[in-house]
């Protein structure tokens, strides 16, 4: 009944080598995961393998499986073995998915370490190309963003787990107008619109383009504003693991805080049956895009009431029912009035003095810079160093990458310290089972063969079959429940045999 | 770090854009100083941008 819930992110990070645009980007990608791998884990396995077994990409939450021959070849996943894979001592798995290296933040409870832990996958992607540069002797180059403005997209996935018992339904009907709307405080801001960016302008979101439904299983193609694939990682008669891939990937910590908290503040009041409101879309589609293109908050949407509505009013009628819930459950958490605080204040001022939330919310801080420019150079919106600005600005290096430059320069508001980033990237959360990976793969680096989300597979003897231990409830295998087995003098056989006792 | 200015003003046409050089103004009764902000990025934007931006090409993801 709050913000807290079992969450985290993915993304896909885009990958330049800048002296040789024709660089094989899947090449690229392994290259980068595979330096992090060398040298910061030396000694891991060489050949660490993911368990796919439990991962069914094709089971659509509405309850089908799509056989293997009608679906895309982009969608069968679980089938690309070689390309690098790395777990992480955090919990987290850096590897290469499609074209782009990915890092999948480990599980966490709250959306402050949702966002801890996504910027400490930025400080390791950005580790990782400087080591690749280092080793092929080429500068490679990555991008935490969604698209390259001609045509192609790649995403930042949000996940969170929610009842089982919640009407599928129920998710469709009250998040498709949040989500379609959601881009006012979430967006990372764009030069360019339509999916080939061929007309001149700016928008909200990177990614509002590139939807193309309204509720379906694929990712790549057809993009649904609701995501059923239905690959829990728990117990799938308790959970569902809502997958959630609107997102735009965000640079400012604060708006990363607030897309997971005030989603999970929503999916609360959903799981609650406290949303009552008829917000129904008459395209939702066409109202996801007009939306990410109407900056200025100067058109309305249409509802199948018949009704019109603007997207600021969409999200306020969420916040006045969020204060109606936490005031009537007696709610006190206060992570979830911080939550709550913000993401108010932030809608207020979009509809009074947008400008005033230039150091938090990234497309408005972009937008900024961009005004900047085109007022002082006097240039069109097809001006090629705008849309340099907006490249730059999600470039993960600390020295190069704008937003990074003016995080440096307090202009844009950060949420943790170097210290906190930095334990980020060498630990995991201590409240899921990320600890329980994190410390095997710390601890026991070489007699782990595989491991996923919901496993750890040892190979303790070579004579012996190998062992798995599985990690279903993502609340457990937590450093209370768990760390006596990473003690100095334990041994893999050790946790093996204890796990196995019980 | 420079401070920021915040100066009340009368509200404006839409999309009317002020005549100072780096002053960005947008409907809004506030304005905010970004020249030093721009002075800081050029020094660390790409210095071709059209080649930079030609060249920027990825593979579809998810």
């Amino acid at each position: 009944m709050s913000v807290h819930r079992i969450m985290g992110l993915e993304t896909e990070y885009g990958i330049s080598a800048p002296a040789d645009p024709h660089a094989n980007p899947v090449i690229l990608s392994s290259q980068v995961v595979n330096a992090y791998g060398i040298t910061v884990m030396p000694d891991r396995p060489k050949r660490l393998k993911w368990d796919y077994d439990v991962e069914s990409p094709l089971r659509d939450a509405r309850g089908f499986d799509m056989s293997r021959s009608d679906a895309d070849p982009s969608q069968l996943t679980d089938d690309d073995y070689g390309l690098a894979n790395l777990v992480l001592f955090n919990g987290a798995r850096f590897y290469v998915d499609h074209a782009h290296p990915e890092y999948s933040s480990p599980e966490v409870t709250n959306p402050r370490d949702a966002a801890l832990w996504d910027v400490a996958g930025d400080r390791i992607m950005e580790h990782s190309a400087a080591i690749a540069s280092k080793l092929t002797g080429q500068l490679i180059t990555a991008y935490k963003n969604n698209t390259d403005g001609k045509g192609v997209s790649y995403g930042t996935h949000e996940n969170y787990q929610v009842d089982r018992a919640t009407a599928f339904t129920s998710l469709v009907r009250y998040l498709t107008p949040f989500f379609v709307t959601r881009c006012v405080f979430a967006g990372a801001g764009r030069v360019g619109r339509g999916q080939e960016g061929l007309f001149p302008g700016f928008q909200i979101s990177q990614r509002a383009d590139f939807f193309e439904a309204e509720v379906g299983l694929e990712t790549t193609l057809r993009r649904p504003i609701i995501n059923t694939r239905d690959e829990p990682h728990a117990d799938p008669s308790k959970y569902r693991r809502l997958h959630v891939i609107i997102g735009d990937a965000n640079m400012s910590q604060r708006a990363t805080y607030l897309k997971m908290g005030v989603t999970s503040l929503v999916l609360s009041m959903i799981e609650d049956n406290f949303l009552d409101f008829d917000l129904t879309l008459f395209d939702p589609v066409s109202a996801m895009h007009q939306v990410s293109h109407d900056y200025n908050f100067e058109k309305v949407l249409g509802l199948q009431s018949g009704k019109t509505i603007t997207a600021l009013e969409i999200q306020h009628m969420y916040i006045e029912k969020a204060l109606e819930y936490v005031a009537t459950k007696g709610i006190h958490d206060e992570m979830t009035l911080d939550v709550l605080g913000h993401w108010s204040r932030q809608i207020s001022a979009l509809g009074s003095n947008k400008m005033s939330l230039i150091s938090e919310v990234d497309w408005i801080t972009k937008l900024a810079v961009l005004e900047g420019y085109r007022h002082r150079d006097h240039s069109q919106w097809d001006d090629p160093r705008l849309a340099a600005v907006d490249i730059q600005f999600s470039d993960l290096r600390g020295d190069k990458g704008l937003a990074r430059v003016m995080q440096s320069k307090g202009r844009m508001e950060t949420m943790f310290t170097d210290l906190e980033v930095s334990n980020a990237v060498k630990h995991p959360p201590a409240d899921t089972r990320a600890y329980f990976r994190g410390m095997c793969m710390r601890t026991f680096t070489n007699e782990i063969a595989a491991a996923s989300w919901d496993s750890v597979i040892f190979d303790l003897d070579p004579e012996l079959p190998l062992t798995r231990i599985a990690t279903v409830d993502a609340r457990k295998g937590t450093k209370s429940l768990t760390e006596q087995f990473f003690k100095p003098g334990c041994s893999a056989q050790d946790l093996v045999s204890a796990v196995e006792s019980q | 770090m420079s401070e920021r200015e915040s100066i009340q003003r009368q509200p404006q046409r839409q999309d009317q854009e002020s005549d100072e050089v780096g002053v960005v103004t947008n409907k809004a009764a506030q304005t905010f100083d970004v020249s030093d902000l721009l002075d800081e990025i050029d020094t660390v934007l790409e210095e071709n941008a059209e080649e930079f931006v030609k060249s920027f090409v990825q593979k579809g993801g998810q």
